[in-house]
């Protein structure tokens, strides 16, 4: 095959796989501002559904929560995850290969499974069901996935810049601050973004522990769609879509995931 | 500037003595060269100096005060390391400032002394570049600047030029060295190259298994090692073995090697001392030692000759010598030679 074809046929496979990511997702945020409630064409620009989301508290009450669990779970679990990874990289301790075993079957295990096990064990000790049953869920669920992601980042990380520091004249709180920290931040960066996505993506989990009443919003969305899909979800979706997205470029913009120039 | 005493100093891991019971001076103003093979405790003993390591027994000393318990921060060290360890997230300019910044220097100062160092360390107009964008000399003329900024007591070294290919080193040795001349500072370094330690330092140890073997100016130390590992360690050595005599050492098919101490059963001679001619006899002549052999390898390496020469009496490891290549003529493999050398030139060692 001569070149230009060759290349012709990588821009037409990128474009199907760049298609099948984004369509289902391009023609979602189409119908949040479609007129029909049904899908129906010609598509005809409303903002109906955003109105009547507006006016839905449940979703929003469920939105609101989900928001606070993955903000929350992210700053608990990015901080408890780089000081394990942290502990990982510059210290021997007895059991260490162990519990670095012991962090990846999480990863593997069915969330349907965990989240039973959960269910379970917090009955048992008396934790029970809530939203704080939830954030401990999702911390421990995002755990592992924190540890990875900075962990990657320690490895990469020559500690003899932090003793070069140290012969430079900075105290320990100096080495961490203006070496150890901005270094290992974007690693930090991805971690908690990586946290925050699995809390609010979190659905079984938050469906196990969630009592009457009180849901998040993948749980709120899973029991609307039973009771028959309505447009307003669309809506909300593209909102959340759009912010996510954003959040990402941003940190994209400023952080060079995965090294230095 | 600073006087560094060392004295006495220990370190055991587990059964293993990385350092056993060193002590050293290192003299104001003085560029000093520890050397030995890897795993000796020279490292280890500059890691002691800068505070890294605690020693389990011994003092060490800034100026006569007692240092062991201040931390690495305290210490008024600055510190070149081999991978030059520059801070990746940082310019050069930062880089140098990073030491007077934590110091909280007034912001005038940082960046009068940055300029100074830039200017010193010959990177004029590289202050904004990252270190990642500069080569290998120049990585490590930033990390000499970044030590040396905050005016450090002691200057520590640790093997500073091991990354740089054989040219570039060569120049910076030059450079090394002047630039610790200029600024008078006491510098430590550590290497396993000896030919870097006899270029740069003004004395140095040669350090094995943990203990001091030999302390002294290079040529001294060169010239007149104590034992085999010191004459081994610092270039070629040929080995002289036998029964003591009056005058020297006496070989195990009895010619008689006369030492420049005298009575010895273990004698060296560098390469370098020994004239290769046409074969005579043997024995002790007019100050001269002489031995013959056989050449069994002739190695042009364009300035000079390396002969090795199987000599009987010395069992089967080669003699060596190093001849200048001044005439057309020389021995090939197989020819009979003479070896002469003066007897001032055999020196006595502990095995």
């Amino acid at each position: 095959m001569r070149p230009e074809s060759i290349d012709r046929l990588g821009y037409g496979y990128l474009g199907l796989i760049l298609a099948f990511l984004y369509l289902p997702i391009l023609v979602m945020m189409a119908m949040a501002f479609n007129r029909s409630p049904l899908y129906e064409l010609p598509f005809t620009f409303d903002l109906v559904w955003f109105k009547a989301l507006s006016n839905n508290a449940r979703l929003i009450d469920a939105s609101i929560n989900s928001l606070w669990i993955a903000a929350v779970n992210a700053v608990i679990a990015t901080v408890l995850g780089t000081l394990v990874a942290y502990a990982f990289a510059r210290y021997e301790f007895p059991g260490k290969q162990v519990l670095r075993l012991l962090l990846l079957p999480p990863i593997a295990i069915p969330w349907l499974i965990i989240g039973t096990s959960m269910l379970i064990f917090f009955f048992w000790t008396g934790i029970g069901r809530g939203l704080h049953a939830i954030l401990l869920g999702h911390v421990a669920l995002s755990l592992p996935y924190v540890i990875v992601v900075v962990g990657a980042r320690f490895a990469a990380f020559d500690p003899v810049l932090e003793e070069a520091a140290a012969t430079a004249g900075a105290s320990p709180v100096q080495v961490f601050t203006r070496i150890t920290l901005p270094l290992l931040a974007p690693g930090i960066i991805a971690a908690a973004l990586f946290a925050f996505a699995v809390s609010f993506d979190q659905f079984v989990i938050s469906y196990f522990l969630a009592p009457p009443g009180i849901s998040t919003l993948p749980v709120e969305i899973y029991t609307a769609i039973r009771k028959g899909f309505t447009p307003e979800i669309n809506a909300i979706s593209t909102l959340i879509i759009l912010v996510s997205m954003g959040l990402m470029l941003l940190v994209a913009r400023n952080y060079r995931f995965g090294g230095e120039r | 500037m600073s006087r560094v005493e060392v004295t006495g100093v220990a370190k055991r891991y587990g059964a293993v003595a990385a350092l056993d019971g060193v002590s050293l001076t290192f003299e104001d103003g003085e560029f000093f060269g520890l050397l030995g093979p890897s795993g000796s405790g020279k490292t280890t003993l500059l890691r002691m100096i800068a505070g890294f390591i605690e020693p389990d027994e011994g003092t060490i000393a800034f100026d006569g005060e007692r240092v062991e318990q201040v931390p690495v921060h305290k210490r008024g060290i600055g510190m070149v390391f081999q991978s030059y360890a520059l801070f990746p997230h940082m310019t050069v300019a930062q880089n140098i400032a990073f030491g007077l910044d934590v110091r909280a220097t007034p912001r005038a100062d940082v960046a009068h002394r940055v300029e100074e160092l830039l200017d010193f360390v010959q990177l004029e107009g590289l202050g904004n570049r990252k270190p990642a964008a500069l080569s290998g000399g120049q990585q490590q003329r930033v990390a000499l600047a970044r030590a040396l900024a905050p005016r450090p007591k002691v200057l520590l070294l640790d093997e500073p030029l091991g990354a740089l290919d054989r040219k570039l080193r060569q120049e910076m040795q030059v450079e090394l060295k002047e630039i610790q001349r200029s600024i008078g500072i006491t510098t430590i370094f550590v290497t396993h190259d000896q030919e870097e330690a006899l270029t740069l330092s003004d004395r140095i140890a040669i350090i094995d298994r943990g203990k001091l073997v030999q302390v002294g100016e290079p040529r001294a130390v060169y010239e007149r090692p104590r034992n085999l590992f010191a004459a081994r360690f610092l270039g070629d050595a040929n080995v002289l073995e036998g029964a003591a005599s009056g005058e020297g050492v006496r070989l195990a098919d009895g010619t008689l090697i006369a030492v420049a101490g005298g009575k010895a059963t273990l004698a060296v001679v560098r390469p370098e001392k020994v004239d290769v001619g046409a074969a005579t006899a043997r024995g002790v002549d007019g100050g001269s030692n002489r031995l013959t052999g056989e050449v069994r390898q002739a190695i042009f390496s364009g300035a000079s000759l390396t002969y090795h020469i199987r000599v009987p009496a010395l069992g089967s490891s080669p003699f060596i010598a190093f001849v200048q290549n001044r005439t057309a003529s020389a021995y090939g493999v197989g020819d009979t030679v003479s070896l002469s050398w003066p007897v001032a030139d055999t020196v006595a060692v502990a095995p």
